[in-house]
């Protein structure tokens, strides 16, 4: 049985309107105590998926972070994500990075590998060709460092699994808007 | 963008002398002290609450002043509903102060209530001395997180200096946009912590909470579908209601020159007045038939101040087919959150109706609007009228409730009258037979649906009120949660009138098991009722009973007559139904009526899911 019909809100929703996808959302908020608690709040009180969240100060002078949320659903829930975040009162503004900005999307990832003989000689290869620089080495283990859009760490991570992958740590989305213009 | 200082709604100067606020600008005071001064230039002028140990600094300033006046409250939810009923019926902040630990979460419901019904508190709690937080100290708890999800800001404030610059942003947050509770939590060495005055004037103010400029491209488009409907409504919300008179008289003025319909929430009854024969009732769950028929039936909805609510619209995929929608709002998450409308309009709703009301009159000037577009729609809803559908089968020898509603509304019809509900049966009758001509005389809990709102509920009205006629419309069951505060009527001389319709049962949750549940009433009966009488006695207020058609209005008249709070045990039928019924998963246009047999199986395997 599907989520969908196990569901029970208060009425039955109207079909979804149109197919979910997957968005990438920024909020400039203050950077104040409790403003990442009122994100994270919003987003499981009103039952909104969230994959990755980055947070850190942007801006010492005035005060502000950049909260970076990927997320999931129909356009009708990712408009309501953004409406109800602008809700809140230390967030200055909402970016929709995927449907507004042309932006960059970036991803730093700590890959872990273990093995020996060819798989190491390939796994030390791939490497090379992603990019991905080692940054701690033993004798039968790497720890690569990768950065680059999600999609190339997910290639990435696939590559190594067979090549004796044991740990991954990722930071989530970071986005920035191209061209000279600021958000 | 729009300046702060264009968008305060109310500026509320208060009264105080030169001198003084000079004085507070420049000598360091305690944080007790600051507080109080931020509240006196706020306007304040009566406080809501109950002390305790990290609020004694406080309570100790307050002794010492004679500007605001603080009722006694016996429960902190008390405190709180008793400053929505203040603010809803003032247009004006509510005001709470309550202790740390306990006090904060005991207010917590009245938060909740305060944030779904959008009704501007601030809150302000005590807390445990600064180097005490994350302790588990006496009466500690996580006052900010608790009540981040039930308010729609909070603080815990740092230090004195900032105080009260954060009591000035507080309120400025309350009022304005979409009004809610604000929490503010000032720990217990803050209060004693000298520091210099901060005026309203300089304080800090969030720049989010401004008035939308209005999208003049998006009213003209309005009235474009106003001029081509031939099936229009105007339902109507508390954010009509929120926005100040001029709100209601702009409602007023276009429905008057456009001749369309109007219902309303149970939020915003009173902002269209209730004799106008282009009124067509509250709509919803309970509405009347030519509402809800009127809605479904429409081929342009104009929703203002309103948020389309599961009980407004039943079920979703059912809902007004087709129509049009036009979805006029301050909170731009309200637009397309549950019902995806055609034009969403953002902004205040009183300057929008103003905007509207305006284009309106300009585009007549160049070509009259031709009335008979939207006759015959005149005469479907005057022919869904004459179902009468709030009707119900009268009595000789017992008191109908609907019947005990009617007689309470003609006997205080010429009076300043004031009324609240608890949650119930008995809040829906009076939904149905009380009729409010004028806004903010209803104060209702319809969001949140909390029992026992309207006894602390009037002790605000009252408060604000002092010369007023206020009527708690209670049932039996909900009354009993909030009873204590019988006790601060009585100390603070607020006459307010407890109106119980008892029926000696949970009605609501009753009707409920018997259209649901095949009639097994589980602990839906109150077994060992107090005797209301001797009980209002007990407390040194007056009780009186009714217990017959013929002796009900005479108890009425005694009951405004008293100059003291009352509780009325109004005895009434006890298995009484509210009717008209949209069953949980119907549509508007799948009704249940009175006199109707209940079979119990009025509502469909899915529907009994739902609440």
């Amino acid at each position: 049985m599907t989520t969908e019909t196990l569901s029970r809100s208060v009425y039955p929703v109207t079909s979804a309107q149109g197919a979910e996808s997957e968005s990438v959302l920024a909020a400039i908020v203050d950077n104040e105590p409790g403003v990442l608690a009122r994100v994270v709040g919003l987003i499981s009180a009103r039952g909104y998926n969230i994959e990755s969240l980055t947070v850190a100060e942007i801006d010492f002078e005035k005060h502000t972070s950049r909260i970076t949320i990927v997320t999931r659903g129909t356009p009708a829930k990712i408009e309501q994500i953004k409406q109800q975040l602008g809700r809140l009162v230390p967030v200055r503004r909402v970016i929709d990075v995927t449907a507004e900005a042309d932006a960059l999307e970036r991803e730093l990832a700590l890959v872990k590998v273990v093995g020996n003989g060819d798989e190491r000689i390939e796994s030390m290869r791939l490497a090379q060709i992603f990019r991905a620089r080692p940054i701690d080495t033993t004798r039968e283990s790497f720890v690569f460092e990768i950065t680059g859009a999600r999609d190339k760490i997910n290639a990435f991570i696939d590559l190594m699994r067979p090549l004796g992958l044991t740990e991954i740590s990722r930071t989530g989305v970071l986005s920035i808007r191209r061209g000279a213009e600021s958000d | 963008m729009t300046t702060i200082a264009a968008t305060l709604k109310e500026p509320e100067a208060a009264a105080v002398p030169a001198g003084r606020s000079r004085e507070r600008a420049t000598t360091p005071k305690s944080g007790a002290e600051l507080l109080l001064d931020a509240l006196e230039e706020q306007g304040v002028d009566v406080i809501f609450g109950y002390p305790g140990g990290a609020v004694l600094p406080i309570y100790d300033a307050l002794y010492k002043r004679d500007t605001i006046r603080h009722v006694l409250v016996r429960h902190e939810q008390g405190a709180v509903h008793a400053a929505e009923g203040y603010a809803r019926s003032t247009g004006k902040v509510g005001v709470v102060l309550v202790t740390s630990g306990p006090g904060a979460t005991n207010a917590v419901t009245g938060l909740a209530d305060a944030l779904l019904d959008s009704i501007p508190v601030v809150c302000l709690t005590g807390q445990v001395a600064r180097p005490l937080i994350g302790t588990d100290a006496f009466q500690e708890c996580d006052t900010v997180g608790i009540t981040r999800s039930c308010t729609k800001y909070n603080y815990l404030v740092s230090s004195s200096q900032k105080l009260s610059s954060t009591i000035h942003e507080a309120f400025h947050i309350a009022r304005n946009g979409r009004p809610g509770p604000v929490v503010v939590d000032i720990p217990k060495d803050v209060q004693f912590e000298e520091a210099v005055y901060t005026a309203r004037a300089e304080a800090r103010n969030r720049n989010c909470i401004v008035k939308p400029d209005i999208d003049d491209r998006r009213i003209t488009q309005a009235v474009d579908l106003m001029r081509h409907a031939r099936r229009p409504i105007l339902y109507t919300g508390g954010g009509v209601i929120n926005s100040g008179r001029a709100a209601s008289a702009a409602l007023r003025a276009l429905a008057r020159e456009t001749g369309f319909p109007v219902t309303s929430t149970l939020m915003g009854l009173g902002a269209f007045p209730a004799s106008d024969p282009q009124w067509l009732g509250m709509l919803g769950m309970h509405g009347s038939f030519e509402s809800n028929s009127a809605m479904h039936g429409c081929d342009l909805m104009i929703a203002v101040g309103a948020r389309f609510d599961d009980r407004v619209t039943g079920r979703l995929d059912a809902f007004s087919p087709g129509s049009k929608k036009i979805h006029i709002d301050i909170d731009a998450s309200s637009i397309n959150k549950n019902v995806r409308v055609d034009l969403g309009v953002v902004g205040d709703c009183g300057e929008i109706l103003e905007a509207i009301l305006e284009e309106w009159r300009r585009r007549n000037s160049r070509e009259e609007y031709d009335f008979t577009r939207t006759r015959d729609w005149r005469g479907q809803i005057n022919g869904w009228r004459s179902k009468k559908s709030f009707n119900y089968r009268r009595s000789e020898t017992a008191i109908k409730p609907q019947y005990a509603i009617e007689r309470l509304f003609a006997l205080t019809k010429n009076r300043d009258v004031y009324v609240t509900t608890e949650v119930g049966q008995h809040q829906m009758w009076a939904a149905q037979h009380f009729h409010f001509d004028e806004p903010n005389r209803l104060m209702t809990s319809g969001g949140l649906g909390t029992m026992g709102y309207g006894l602390p509920a009037a002790i605000g009205v009252q408060a604000a009120h002092p010369d007023a006629l206020v009527i708690d419309i209670a049932g039996d069951a909900s009354v009993q949660m909030t009873m204590q505060e019988m006790s601060t009527a009585v100390q603070h001389n607020l006459p307010v009138k407890i109106f119980i319709l008892n029926n000696a049962y949970l009605g609501m949750v009753r009707q409920w098991q018997e259209l649901l549940h095949g009639g097994r009433y589980s602990q839906s009966y109150s077994e060992s009722l107090p005797d209301f009488v001797k009980l209002a006695e007990a407390y040194g207020a007056v009780g009186l009973r009714a217990e017959t058609p013929a002796e009900l209005d005479a108890k009425i008249l005694e009951m405004i007559e008293v100059d003291k709070p009352v509780l009325f045990d109004c005895v009434v039928t006890k298995e009484e139904n509210v009717f008209p019924m949209i069953p949980s998963g119907a549509a508007h246009n799948e009704m249940l009526f009175g006199g109707h047999d209940v079979t119990g199986d009025e509502i469909s395997e899915e529907g009994k899911a739902l609440v």
